[in-house]
Parts: C-alpha cells; sequence; structure tokens
C-alpha cells in the first residue's frame, strides 16, 4: 500500500493542505464543548448574560469556519483521491498495453481487468476513509489533550475504558472477519449452482434432473443462509456493546466528577465539556479500529496492483534498431527452439522452415503441437530461446516490433472484434482506410453478402465481444480486418474454421487473386483447407516431422496419413 | 457523518443508529436513484413475504421500541443529576462565600441513585436492542431463503421461451443482487426505520417536557435540513450516475483491450489505446470527484445545521437558565437530545433511497415469480415403457415470433433405427429442431408423434427420457467426472460409469487426471479440453441409453486426434437409434437416410441425397462447393 502511495508525490503539496485543514476542523469542533462549559461556569452560574451573547457569538463565527473548513478539505480529498486513482489506472494501462503475451499469461486477461478496474475503486475507497482516520486521530489526540487540561485526574477513566472498547472490536472482528471471507465462498457457489442451472438447462430437463437441481440449489442456498445468519448475530453483539460502554463511561464520568466538584476541584461547566470529550475519544479509537480492520482488504488490491506494476516487459525493441520499411516477406525460421515459462519441455523444438513470398505455407498437427505458437514467435510475442528468426534476413529481435509488425495481417484464432461499427472494426487494419477500400476487402473477405441484409449496412454497430455477430461473420470481419492492411505476410491461425464450406470456399477463391504476392502461412486443422498448399509442415510434439505437398506426404509421413484419414473417405483421398 | 456528531448521539447510548453490519460502498445509498414503477403494489408484495415471520417481526417492533424508550429517557434523568449536582455545588459555593460554616454540599445518595437506575436502564436497553438485531438475523435471511427459493422453483417451471429471451446475466442478477439487495435492507433497514421513527418522536417529547420553546427553535432547524438534504443528494445522484456510465465505458475498453491483447499488439494499436483510455479516464476523473465531494459534504453540512441549532440552545437555554426558567442539568439534558435530532433525519432520507431500490429490486423479483409457467402436464398423459423411436412431424407449423414464420406444414416420418442429417450453413437455427422434439416449446400447429403418440399426451418426463442429446456446447457442472457421466442415470454404478466411459473412449484419459473419475471439473471446465468435455457428455448419453439420438457432429476446436476418438465415439453411439444428427461429415449426409436442409432456421429442401442432388437447389450448390478451389490461396 505505501508503495502505491508514492504515486501521491505530484500531490504533496495538497494532501499538506489538506491535513491543515483537517487539523483546523478539529480544532473547532473541540472548542465548541470548551466555550459551551465557559457559558455555562461564567455566564449561568455567574448570572453574566452579557456573557453568554459574547461567547454566543463567538460558537457561531467557529461553527461557521469549521463549514468552510470541512466543505474545503473535502473539495481537496475528493480530487486527491479521484486523480491519484486516475494516475494508477493509467499507468496500469499503460503498463499492460507494454506487456507480451508471456507477462500476460501470467496474470491472466480476466484478473488483469479487475486489478485495473475494481482494485484500484477499492484502493480509492480506502484513501478517501483515511481523511476519516485522519479526523479520528486529530480529535483522538485533542480530545484527550483537552480533557487532560480540563482535569488530569478524572482523565485515568480513559486508561480503563479504551482499552476495553478497542479489545472488543478487535475480538468481533477476528471473530466476524473468516466468516465474511466464508460467507463471500458461499455466495460463490450458490451463485455457481444458479448459473450452471440457466446455462445448462435444456440438459437439466432433458435427463429430468430438475428435482436433483432444486435439491442442489437448496443445499447451497440453505448453506448461505446458516451463515450469514451467524455472521449477522455476530455483528448484532457490537452495536449495542458500543453504545453500553460508551453511556456507561458517561456515567462513570459523572460520578467522580461530582466527587471532585463537591470537593470544589472541578467546575459544574467542564464536567459538561468532559463528557463530550470523553466521547470524542471514545469515538475516535472505534472510527481507528474499525480502519485498521478495513485497511488490509485494501492492502490485498494494493498488492495485485503492485504485482503488475512490478512485471517488467521482457520484450522490448533493440536500443539501434534495423530500419526495415519495405519488405518482400520471406521468412525463414533457423533451429528454432522455446519454452514456456517454467515449462519442462519445449514447445518448439528446433523447428526450421522458410515461407517465400507468392507460396502458401500451411502447418498441420494435433492440438498442443506448437502450431499457434510457431504464429505467435514469428509475430514476436514471445522470444526465442534457440535459432533465429529471420524476415528478409534478418533477425526479427533486431527491429522494432512496431516495424515487423506492420507487415503481417495476422488473424488470430479467436476473432476479436471490438465495439464500435463494423466498418471501424475492419479500418482497425488501417486508419486511413476509405469507404471504397472498405467495400472492396468486404467483398473478398465475404462481410458484405451478410452485411447488405442489415438494416444499418457498415454502421452496424458490434457490441462488445461480438456476441450479436456469429462466429463467421466474425471471422471474416477479421479477414477483411487483414486484408485492408495489404500486409507482405499474411497469416491465417484456423482462420476459417467457423465458415460453413460453400462460403470458406467462395473466400478462398476471392482471396487467391489478393494475395498473389504475399506470403502465406495457413495453420488449420482442416484438411481440405491445406491440401493444396505449396508446402504443407507437419508438427508432432514441437517438432517436424514431414515437409511437403500433400500427395508426397501422403506416401511418407505416417502421422499426415493418419490426421487425413480421420478426416476424408477412401474416395476422396484417391 | 463526523465523528463528533456520531460520538456524541452514541455516548449517550441513544437508539440504534446504523449498524456496524456489512458496509455498503461509499455514497451507493445516495446514487442508487432507480425507481419502481408501481411502489405500493409490490411493498404490499414484499409484505406478504414476510408475513411467514410476522410474529418475530411483532417481537421485534415492540422490543425495538422498547430499546429505544428505555435509552432516550437517560438525557433527561442525567440531567436530574447535574442539577442536584449544582445545587449542591452552588449552595456550597455560596457556603464557602459567606463563610457559612454548615455545608451539605452534594447529595450524593440522589445522584448514586440516579447513576444507578440509569445504569440499568441503559443496560435493558443494550440488552433489547441487541435481542432485536439477533432476531432480525434470523428473520431477514430466511425471508430471503424463501424468496431465493421459490425464485427457483420457479425458474424450474418456466419455458424455455424464457430463458432463450433473456440473458443469464440478467436473470442471475435478479436471483443474487436483487435478492440481497432485499436482505441487507431488512436486516439493517427495519430496526433503522423503527428507531428512527420512535427516537424522533421520543426526543420531541422529551424535548417539549424541557422546554417547548428550545424545542421550536430545534424544530425549526428540520426544513432547513430537508433542503440541504434533497439539494445535495439531487447533484450528487446526477454526477454518480454518469460516473457509474463513464466507468462502465472504462472497464469495457478495458475488457476489451486486455482480452484481444493479441489483437492490439499485431495491428500496433497499442498508443491509440492508451490515448482512448487516458481520454476515459479524465472524464471519469471530473465526475467522479464531483460525485464524491458532493455526497462528502452532506454530513458536514448536517453538522453545520446540527452546530447551528447547537450555539442557539446554548445562548438561549443560558438566558433562560438566568431567568431562573431553566436548569443547566435540563440544558445538558436538552443539548444532548438536540444532537441527537438530526441523525434520525439523515437516517431517514437515506433510508427513503434504500427503500425505493429495494422495492425496485423487489419488482424485478416479482416479475420472474409473475411470468407465465410451461403448460403443466395434463392428468390423463401418459407415458410409453418400450419405446420404439418412430417419429411423426404432421402439418407441423412453428415459428418464434408470430410475425416470422419458420416452419410450415412440415412432414416428415422417420422410421425406428433410421437416421436424419440436418445440413446448412452456419447458424441456420438447428436447435429449434432439438426445441421441438423435446418439447421445449410448443408447435403453433399440427402434431408431432412419437411411436404414433402425440407428444403432447406424454409426461414431459417420459418423453424426454426417451431422448438423449450431444450438443456442441458441453454442459459440465462443477463436480466429479463421475457425477457427471452419471447425470444420464440416476444410481448408475461404477462399473456402468466406467462401462460407458469406455465405450465413449473416455476412460483412458480420465485414467491419467490426477484424481482419475473423482477429479473435480472446475467451474468453466477449463481443466479438461473441449474435446475430452465431448467425450464425458457421449458416456453420458451412452449411459442414459436414450432410444432417440441428437447430435451434433461439430468437433471444432478439438485435435485431430482427439477428434478421431469423438467421432468413433459417435458412430458408437448411434447405433441402433433413431438419430437426428446435425451433419458435418459427407459420409454422415450420404449415408442419411433423410436430410433436412436449414438456412435461416428454415428447413428448405428435404430429401435423400441422391433426390437432393438431382433437385439441384440450395443442397447441391452446397455439396459441390465442398471440394472445389480448396487449399492454395497463392495459385
Amino acid at each position: 500500500m505505501l508503495k502505491l502511495f508514492k504515486h501521491l508525490k505530484p500531490y504533496t503539496l495538497t494532501v499538506i493542505v489538506t491535513i491543515i485543514l483537517i487539523f483546523l476542523q478539529s480544532i473547532a469542533e473541540l472548542f465548541l464543548p470548551s466555550l459551551m462549559s465557559d457559558i455555562i461556569n461564567n455566564g449561568i452560574l455567574k448570572n453574566d448574560i452579557n456573557y453568554i451573547l459574547k461567547v454566543g457569538g463567538y460558537m457561531l463565527l467557529i461553527t461557521a469556519g469549521a463549514v468552510i473548513v470541512t466543505v474545503a478539505a473535502s473539495f481537496l480529498i475528493a480530487r486527491i483521491a479521484m486523480s491519484f486513482g486516475k494516475d494508477i489506472r493509467d499507468i496500469i494501462f499503460t503498463r499492460v498495453e507494454s506487456y507480451s503475451l508471456n507477462e500476460v499469461d501470467k496474470i491472466g486477461s480476466a484478473s488483469l481487468i479487475t486489478r485495473t478496474t475494481n482494485d484500484v475503486v477499492q484502493i480509492q475507497n480506502v484513501f478517501i476513509m483515511m481523511r476519516m482516520l485522519v479526523m479520528a486521530a486529530m480529535m483522538g489526540i485533542g480530545g484527550i489533550v483537552m480533557a487532560v487540561t480540563r482535569d488530569a485526574k478524572l482523565s485515568i477513566i480513559f486508561v480503563i475504558v479504551l482499552p476495553i472498547l478497542v479489545s472488543i472490536m478487535v475480538l468481533i472482528g477476528r471473530k466476524g472477519l473468516p466468516l465474511f471471507r466464508l460467507m463471500q465462498l458461499k455466495v460463490d457457489k450458490l451463485n455457481l449452482v444458479m448459473r450452471e442451472n440457466l446455462t445448462g438447462i435444456r440438459v437439466v430437463r432433458a435427463f429430468n434432473r430438475v428435482q436433483e437441481e432444486k435439491k442442489r440449489f437448496d443445499n447451497a442456498n440453505k448453506d448461505f443462509m446458516e451463515n450469514s445468519i451467524k455472521v449477522n448475530k455476530i455483528m448484532a453483539f457490537i452495536f449495542p456493546a458500543m453504545m453500553f460502554i460508551m453511556s456507561t463511561a458517561t456515567l462513570i464520568i459523572v460520578w467522580f466528577s461530582s466527587i471532585r466538584i463537591n470537593n470544589m476541584d472541578m467546575n459544574v461547566g467542564d464536567m459538561v465539556a468532559f463528557i463530550q470529550y470523553s466521547s470524542m475519544i471514545m469515538f475516535s479509537f472505534l472510527m481507528g479500529t474499525m480502519m485498521f480492520i478495513l485497511i488490509p482488504r485494501a492492502q490485498a488490491s494494493a498488492d495485485r496492483i503492485n504485482e503488475v506494476l512490478d512485471i517488467v516487459p521482457e520484450i522490448n525493441d533493440p536500443e539501434n534498431p534495423v530500419e526495415f520499411i519495405e519488405s518482400k516477406g520471406h521468412i525463414e525460421f533457423k533451429n528454432v527452439t522455446f519454452a514456456y515459462k517454467g515449462a519442462e519441455e519445449p514447445v518448439v523444438n528446433n523447428v526450421s522452415f522458410i515461407a517465400e513470398p507468392g507460396r502458401t505455407t500451411a502447418i498441420v498437427g494435433s492440438t498442443g503441437c506448437g502450431k499457434s505458437t510457431i504464429i505467435n514467435l514469428l509475430c514476436r510475442f514471445y522470444d526465442i530461446q534457440k535459432g533465429n528468426i529471420l524476415i528478409d534476413g534478418i533477425d526479427i529481435r533486431h527491429m522494432r516490433q512496431s516495424d515487423l509488425r506492420k507487415h503481417i495481417g495476422l488473424i488470430s484464432q479467436k476473432s476479436l472484434l471490438f465495439s464500435g461499427t463494423i466498418a471501424e472494426n475492419i479500418k482497425f487494419g488501417f486508419e486511413e482506410a476509405t469507404d471504397s477500400e472498405i467495400k472492396y476487402v468486404s467483398e473478398i473477405a465475404q462481410v458484405k453478402e451478410f452485411v447488405d441484409e442489415l438494416e444499418n449496412g457498415f454502421d452496424t454497430l458490434i457490441s462488445q465481444g461480438g456476441t450479436n455477430l456469429s462466429g463467421g461473420q466474425k471471422q471474416r470481419i477479421s479477414i477483411a480486418r487483414a486484408l485492408i492492411r495489404k500486409p507482405k505476410i499474411f497469416i491465417f491461425d484456423d482462420s476459417f474454421s467457423a465458415l460453413d464450406f460453400k462460403t470458406d470456399s467462395r473466400l478462398r477463391n476471392a482471396l487467391k487473386n489478393e494475395v498473389t504476392d504475399s506470403t502465406v502461412i495457413i495453420v488449420s486443422q482442416r484438411v481440405s483447407t491445406i491440401m493444396n498448399a505449396d508446402s504443407i509442415i507437419v508438427l508432432e510434439e514441437g517438432k517436424i516431422v514431414g515437409i511437403g505437398k500433400h500427395r508426397q506426404l501422403l506416401d511418407t509421413c505416417r502421422i499426415y496419413r493418419e490426421i487425413v484419414a480421420s478426416q476424408l473417405s477412401e474416395e476422396e483421398l484417391a | 457523518m463526523t465523528e463528533r456528531e456520531k460520538s456524541q448521539k452514541q455516548s449517550m447510548g441513544l437508539g440504534p443508529g446504523r449498524g456496524i453490519g456489512p458496509v455498503r460502498g461509499f455514497g451507493q445509498g445516495a446514487y442508487s436513484g432507480e425507481k419502481p414503477k408501481d411502489f405500493r403494489a409490490t411493498f404490499k408484495r414484499l409484505l406478504k413475504y414476510c408475513s411467514s415471520q410476522k410474529w418475530q417481526i411483532i417481537a421485534i417492533l415492540f422490543i425495538t421500541i422498547l430499546g429505544t424508550l428505555f435509552n432516550i429517557v437517560g438525557p433527561k434523568i442525567l440531567g436530574m443529576a447535574t442539577n442536584k449536582l449544582v445545587e449542591g455545588f452552588v449552595s456550597k459555593s455560596r457556603a464557602l462565600q459567606t463563610q457559612t460554616a454548615v455545608v451539605d454540599g452534594i447529595d450524593f445518595i440522589y445522584i448514586g441513585r440516579i447513576l444507578l437506575i440509569l445504569l440499568t436502564l441503559y443496560l435493558i436497553s443494550a440488552a433489547f436492542t441487541y435481542l432485536g438485531y439477533y432476531i432480525m438475523a434470523s428473520v431477514s435471511q430466511k425471508i430471503v431463503y424463501n424468496m431465493r427459493k421459490d425464485i427457483n422453483e420457479k425458474l424450474a417451471k418456466l419455458p424455455l421461451k424464457y430463458f432463450d429471451s433473456k440473458t443469464h446475466g440478467e436473470i442471475l442478477s435478479r436471483v443474487t443482487n436483487d435478492v440481497d439487495n432485499i436482505a441487507t435492507t431488512l436486516q439493517q433497514g427495519l430496526n433503522q426505520i423503527i428507531t428512527s421513527v420512535v427516537t424522533l418522536l421520543g426526543i420531541i417529547i422529551m424535548m417539549l417536557t424541557i422546554s417547548p420553546l428550545l424545542t421550536l427553535i430545534t424544530v425549526l432547524t428540520l426544513p432547513l435540513y430537508t433542503v440541504v438534504m434533497l439539494f445535495i443528494t439531487k447533484k450528487s445522484q446526477k454526477f454518480f450516475a454518469s460516473q457509474q456510465k463513464t466507468l462502465g465505458e472504462l472497464n469495457g475498453h478495458v475488457e476489451e483491450m486486455y482480452s484481444g491483447h493479441i489483437v492490439v499488439k499485431s495491428y500496433n494499436y497499442e498508443k491509440k489505446s492508451i490515448t482512448k483510455f487516458k481520454n476515459v479516464n479524465e472524464k471519469l476523473y471530473t465526475y467522479s470527484w464531483k460525485a464524491q465531494f458532493m455526497s462528502g459534504i452532506i454530513m458536514p453540512m448536517m453538522n453545520f445545521i446540527g452546530n447551528l441549532s447547537y450555539v442557539l440552545i446554548c445562548v438561549v437555554g443560558g438566558i433562560f437558565a438566568l431567568r431562573q426558567t431553566l436548569n443547566v442539568g435540563d440544558i445538558q439534558a436538552f443539548i444532548q437530545y438536540s444532537r441527537q435530532f438530526s441523525h434520525p433525519i439523515a437516517q431517514a432520507a437515506n433510508m427513503a433511497n434504500l427503500v425505493q431500490s429495494t422495492i425496485a429490486s423487489a419488482e424485478r423479483v416479482f416479475e420472474i415469480m409473475d411470468e407465465a409457467e410451461e403448460i403443466q402436464d395434463s392428468k390423463d398423459s401418459g407415458i410409453i415403457i418400450s419405446p420404439q423411436g418412430i417419429i411423426k412431424f404432421q402439418d407441423v407449423d412453428f415459428s418464434y415470433k408470430k410475425e416470422f414464420p419458420l416452419i410450415e406444414d412440415m412432414n416428415i416420418c422417420v422410421d425406428k433405427g433410421q437416421t436424419i442429417a440436418i445440413v446448412g450453413p452456419t447458424g441456420a437455427g438447428k436447435t429449434t429442431l432439438v426445441n421441438l422434439l423435446m418439447r421445449f416449446y410448443e408447435i403453433d400447429n399440427g402434431k408431432i408423434t412419437f411411436d404414433d403418440i402425440d407428444i403432447r399426451e406424454l409426461k414431459r418426463n417420459n418423453l424426454r427420457s426417451m431422448f438423449g442429446m450431444v450438443l456442441q456446447d458441453t454442459w459440465l457442472f462443477n463436480g466429479t467426472i463421475k457425477d457427471n457421466i452419471s447425470y444420464g442415470k440416476l444410481g448408475a454404478t461404477d462399473e456402468e460409469i466406467i462401462a460407458a466411459a469406455t465405450a465413449a473412449h473416455a476412460d483412458h484419459f480420465i485414467r491419467t487426471l490426477p484424481n482419475g473419475y473423482e477429479t473435480i471439473l472446475n467451474e468453466e471446465a477449463s481443466n479438461i479440453s473441449q474435446g475430452q468435455k465431448q467425450l464425458i457428455t457421449i458416456a453420458r448419453a451412452l449411459l442414459a441409453n436414450p432410444t432417440v439420438l441428437i447430435l451434433d457432429e461439430a468437433t471444432s476446436s478439438v485435435d485431430t486426434r482427439t477428434e478421431s476418438y469423438v467421432q468413433n465415439a459417435m458412430t458408437r453411439l448411434m447405433e441402433g437409434r433413431t438419430n437426428f444428427v446435425i451433419a458435418h461429415r459427407l459420409s454422415t449426409i450420404r449415408e442419411a437416410d433423410m436430410i433436412l436442409v436449414m438456412n435461416h432456421g428454415k428447413i428448405i429442401e428435404q430429401g435423400s441425397h441422391e433426390e437432393l442432388l438431382e433437385k439441384n437447389g440450395f443442397y447441391a450448390e452446397l455439396y459441390n462447393s465442398q471440394f472445389t478451389g480448396t487449399g492454395n490461396l497463392n495459385s
């Protein structure tokens, strides 16, 4: 947490001003009881009406001053807290954008999202609570000072009452917090059962398991209820207990004050003021203890954020990059070996091949054989451990990442689209694209066919995650997005999987004329998609077990034959 | 609430304020500005829900009132002690001044007695308050437990139409968030409302007994409170709403950029993404600091008004004391009362918002309860004991929406053991068939028969038990693999389960998992691969041994090796059954007894492979396109 607070540096001055304002506020609050006791002591008991009016006037002034100071403090604190949150969010986001896939894998994108959003909000909330903490501390200390100056001996009461108060709070906190955590688990379980019932409703009903599912839900529901009752019962204790301790403290003060007043050691007004101070002090301690119970929650958030900030991206641009403006698209893998962090076995093992412009190179193999990894290595989303990846003879680690990727049109396995119109999504590939260019690539990518059926055409909004489009439509848009860049290297990573055969073949027929000069790499599971490629690379467990054309491989490569046999019937093989 | 105000209130032990229960987010109460459509009706209905606990609630009502009353009299009695103290003090100082020897001083017996009485009162009050909260803990939870249970049971009765028209998130949010909202309000709110009202009334009465004029001064501040509260909450609600909206926008951007990281990287989009983020973030900042500021000044403003009346009371009370119309103890008591005065008001304002959003939540919950249920099985509906699997569609019309007829006048006749292939482009609405066969949806016209019996005359359980389905989105639940496989047959033995798994080619991979059949599939079932999931669903269907099978052949995102296993398992599954196959493999299609060609959700052609090729229609085009122009893009 403290580590995050170093980002507060630009606000040092404002923070100091705020603390001074809070300080003034607490002084004002502390002065009022003191003035009131003066009214009793010097006004009422001495029959001085003018004194009462005069002091009353002071009190009004102080009240007015206090409200101005408080509002000013609120203003500053709101601005600092939110600005601080904004800064942290900026830092996190910028950092994550510089991550390679390696770093994203480490934390996971879902977790990164919560860290950028919810965790920062948590920190912000604590920050606002800090104001209460500062105020509580000042009121507590101020109250003690005032109480002691009024009557030092009577102040001994606090030595007894305060520890009781704090220990009760801590005790309840200790008992309650684990239950709260447990409650979160039970809620999750309840939600899980409910969600499963919703997503699997057809299965549940088809298998006639409605009664059993009801029972499962009821168990989770009951479990949650019982736990909540337990928590609430413990919580029910806090308030009355605190109330009683504070009230009793007042009574004790009155009793001992009476004795001291009788001995002429104290004034009546002092007693009244003392009672008010005592409640301020006790309340401050209550607040303080509560804060210390709540802060660890934010600590967890702070730790998670720091973890993000502590990760330094491993893939950086070289200091003196080779200028790489025009590319021919000649790709060469030279004895490339790569293992994921912490993995025992390399996922790509001593792989060498060449992909040339104007030719189609296909990669096949079973899941986990390293097909997609090869693509990720070529785009330099990960750095290889051994060997070289060369484009036009230049090692990709010697060029800027942006220069490298400028020449690549990657259509990834998952067609990730962004919210915005269809046109905007296509333009994502090339910001300055004109409408006619968009139309052109849309025709090739078979996007136009379904866009024309839409009411708003290219201006149709794609919802977040592209949920309003089918898988095939999304794939076609992401192909259009790559086409519009006119890259030298096309990578189709299983990009036709969601298309039906008809659209698939139409699309590929149209593509042919578009990519004549480019280097095309196709990764696919479908034999029909790759069997006419100029060169087919067969991967098995990270190693190349065959390179060649379809016919050739059928004769020489056992694994290729197996793959083909599982998909095509005998007559199609012939 | 500032520390001082709260401390004032609590030190005097007046009425429970907000419990320290589950902490609500900052200013959350202030911005949940949604309004229910029919407040009264929903409120009444919610009350009815609480009626199962009515005796407990009545008990809480009395206990809370008593607890509050005991507390309210506290300051007044304490004032009596102070008066005695002052009396003694004054007489003593007079005695000292006049050098009189007789000093009776302070009446300790009297004061001591009063303090003891107060101690007892506070103790009783605390006990009552605790009791109130204690009972409420069970009451509120039991009410929402019943509510959840009712919703769940209701959901089980709703037709699939309902679930298909709503997102899961939407329904889920009603069952969890909305019900939680109701629970929290019940838990904290009920006690608070009672206490606030009783406290407010009690205080006014107590103040009146001390000094009507001072009471007037205090009561006059009431409208001031209200105006200030209203003004500020209105403003802050606006800002909070904008803040929430912008936060949503920001979260959306973050989510997209992070989950699309690979695209962002490969299209060199990082800089633009950061710029966009910074813009939204800046916008968020301007709204959020304003919202925060507005909600932050509510309590200082309330406090300010409280202080104003505090000063007035001190001065006016002081003057009264001079004129001997009031005692010091009275002033002290009065100040304590006036200090507590603002608190119930602030609380009431807060509660008003809370109650509104709670009623809105309740309304959404009741909406589910009011949904039309699936038509119940009629009493004389029958069952088929030894099913054959002969299925006929006779003049069937069906539409999801009346305006868009999907199936018109459909007639098919499927004999025992036949295979029907359903083909068509992606997203052609193949689930419709599942929906009709299993009677998840009702047809508009005509009839569907199973072994020549109208499926509407069969018990749903019986009808569905004759079907098995293996769809592309494999639904597995959070539980052991064994439980997931035996889902198809209650009380299946281990041998049966293993036999089914073996037949589905799943036994081998299951045994390689750390806990074998006892391996628990996690929430997203992400600890096994997609292909393995499909194998498990096949095993599940095998174990259930249905007469008719609905199968989706699609095996995308399954690797080739596993794919061959899956296909072998599917072939075995289909043996000896009537099959409806959403076909992807040519061999299946060609060997099928009948092919249904679907497009845009409609069945556009039907017949055998040869018949359809001859027809030279959509199917022929689809078929011919498959093996032309494959592969090489550069040639």
